[in-house]
């Protein structure tokens, strides 16, 4: 018996993508738009105006109940359960080695709900770590045999059910303000904080706007039930079309997203990978008295190479993959590079040897034979005026 | 706006206008589509040498990385300053304004040229 891929699966704006002329990649499992004209016109549209990404190949898993906090506090790296309602958080799933399974965002929608957003490719892997930590925790010491009562803890991976779109730019508020049929009934969006929620209505179907996003710009990300999506769609990109606002792929998105310092399952994170290496150490509330992969955190060598930024001058960008040198040593490799369309110059992300990982160091990059200097540098490499 | 019968193409996307015994070499709109915006072009120098199916230069986009193949064998008589120094000609103009190199081509053709019809299956 031979096994054949799955067919990847198609956003349910697909038709949407098609009538605008997309051109098409495969990412986690799903056919997404890669571009649409021009990536580089596409990412500057977000830097100056306004972008449009349909990203509905994100995972979403409600994860609600009374131990629903505690257990959050107890799957994820970070402290979920002191997150105010209307709140977001940035965190990570670990698995037992302390290695990350996913980076997610998690909205507290309630005082016992929230919204979990993991990435496309390891929505599996995320359900799974939910799982067997349902029935791997322990809520009450006290009671160690005891398992998590079904009626107290509920998760629910509702992916299928929404469409997820990304308005991301300066000019991102303008346009959702003034896009008919988008009624915001919670926060108005001028007093939305980052990494906040608000609730609104879109033709009468629930929509919920988080002013997050995966740009390094302002902007919001909406959720909005599949009957409503393609709608919601036209009516944000008509708004906006005034302002510049163009439909974006998943081209300009990477771009986007390295610019910004922000990383990317399997590149700069994996299971091989722990937090502290990957500069995300905040994340993880080490004090938490157990959550998954605290054990495997103490572990790890001293000498394990951590994430750098790096810059180049000239146009020859160095790509994941690439080999990173300190004199004729190899110290590293590459998981993200391109030629960053707003600053001109090559940028990268890098694995280092630690001793090669100080800001400043001079490094070169192996560019296909050719030895590109590099120095290495904060991250992110581009910060929004705020 | 050029005559896309008149072309010859390769199986590795380049498209070849032959005038006498020079023959002007690009990408084709297919391969530029397939890469993106292209950021940087590395070119063979004025007159160098090419063969046939050797790399002689790469093409990059904010994406990838493509490989220039020589179409075939001769020497480079003339570099495209304009999309060295502008890139994006490739994705703009792929069959105009965004040639790579001219080449005196150096004996016979390669026998495993395509003609329009041939590239479009190949494509389609």
């Amino acid at each position: 018996m031979t096994d054949t891929p799955a067919p990847p699966r198609t956003s349910p704006l697909n038709d949407r993508h098609e009538a605008l002329g997309a051109s098409f990649t495969d990412f986690g499992g799903w056919n997404m738009p890669v571009r649409y004209t021009s990536d580089l016109a596409e990412h500057h549209a977000v830097r100056q105006s306004a972008g449009l990404f349909d990203i509905s190949h994100m995972a979403e898993i409600v994860v609600d109940g009374p131990a629903a906090a505690a257990f959050l506090d107890y799957v994820l790296a970070g402290r979920i359960s002191a997150m105010k309602v209307g709140k977001a958080k940035y965190s990570l799933v670990l698995a037992e080695n302390g290695g990350i399974v996913d980076d997610v965002i998690v909205y507290r929608t309630g005082e016992q709900d929230f919204l979990v957003i993991a990435n496309a490719g390891n929505r599996d892997a995320v359900n799974e770590a939910f799982a067997a930590a349902r029935d791997a925790w322990r809520p009450d010491a006290s009671t160690s045999s005891a398992v998590v009562d079904p009626a107290a803890l509920r998760v629910d991976d509702v992916t299928d059910d929404y469409a997820l779109i990304a308005l991301q730019g300066p000019e991102a508020c303008g346009i959702l303000s003034s896009t008919p049929g988008v009624e915001i009934t919670g926060t108005a969006l001028d007093a939305l904080g980052y990494y906040a929620w608000t609730d609104g209505t879109f033709d009468g179907a629930p929509l919920f706007v988080a002013r997050t996003g995966y740009t390094g710009e302002d902007g919001y990300e909406l959720l909005i039930p599949l009957a409503q999506a393609a709608a919601l769609w036209d009516a944000v990109l008509a708004a906006g079309k005034p302002d510049g606002l163009v439909p974006c792929g998943l081209a300009a998105r990477d771009t986007l997203r390295l610019e910004a310092g922000m990383p990317l399952y399997g590149h700069e994170l994996s299971r091989d990978i722990v937090p502290a290496q990957a500069g995300l150490g905040r994340a993880v509330a080490v004090d938490k008295e157990a959550f998954v992969g605290k054990g495997g955190l103490s572990s790890v060598p001293a000498d394990a190479p951590v994430l750098v930024g790096l810059v180049s001058e000239g146009r020859r960008a160095g790509r994941a993959g690439y080999s990173v040198l300190h004199g004729d040593d190899t110290v590293g490799e590459i998981t993200s590079g391109a030629l960053s369309p707003t600053l001109g110059h090559p940028v990268a992300m890098a694995f280092v040897a630690p001793a090669a990982s100080a800001l400043g160091t001079e490094l070169t990059i192996d560019v296909r034979g050719t030895r590109i200097p590099a120095t290495v540098t904060a991250l992110p490499f581009y910060r929004r005026n705020a | 706006m050029t005559d896309l019968t008149s072309l010859r193409y390769t199986s590795e996307h380049e498209w070849i206008a032959l005038d006498g015994d020079i023959a002007t070499v690009g990408i084709t709109d297919f391969a530029a589509d397939k890469l993106g915006d292209v950021v940087f072009v590395e070119l063979p120098g004025a007159d160098s040498a090419v063969s046939a199916g050797d790399v002689c230069g790469e093409i990059e986009s904010t994406k990838s990385v493509g490989e220039l193949y020589a179409p075939l064998s001769g020497t480079v008589v003339e570099v495209n300053d304009a999309v060295v120094d502008d890139p994006s000609l490739v994705n703009a103009e792929p069959f105009a304004g965004g040639w790579l190199i001219k080449i005196r081509v150096d004996g016979d053709l390669p026998g495993d040229l395509l003609d329009r019809a041939a590239y479009e299956d190949l494509t389609a």
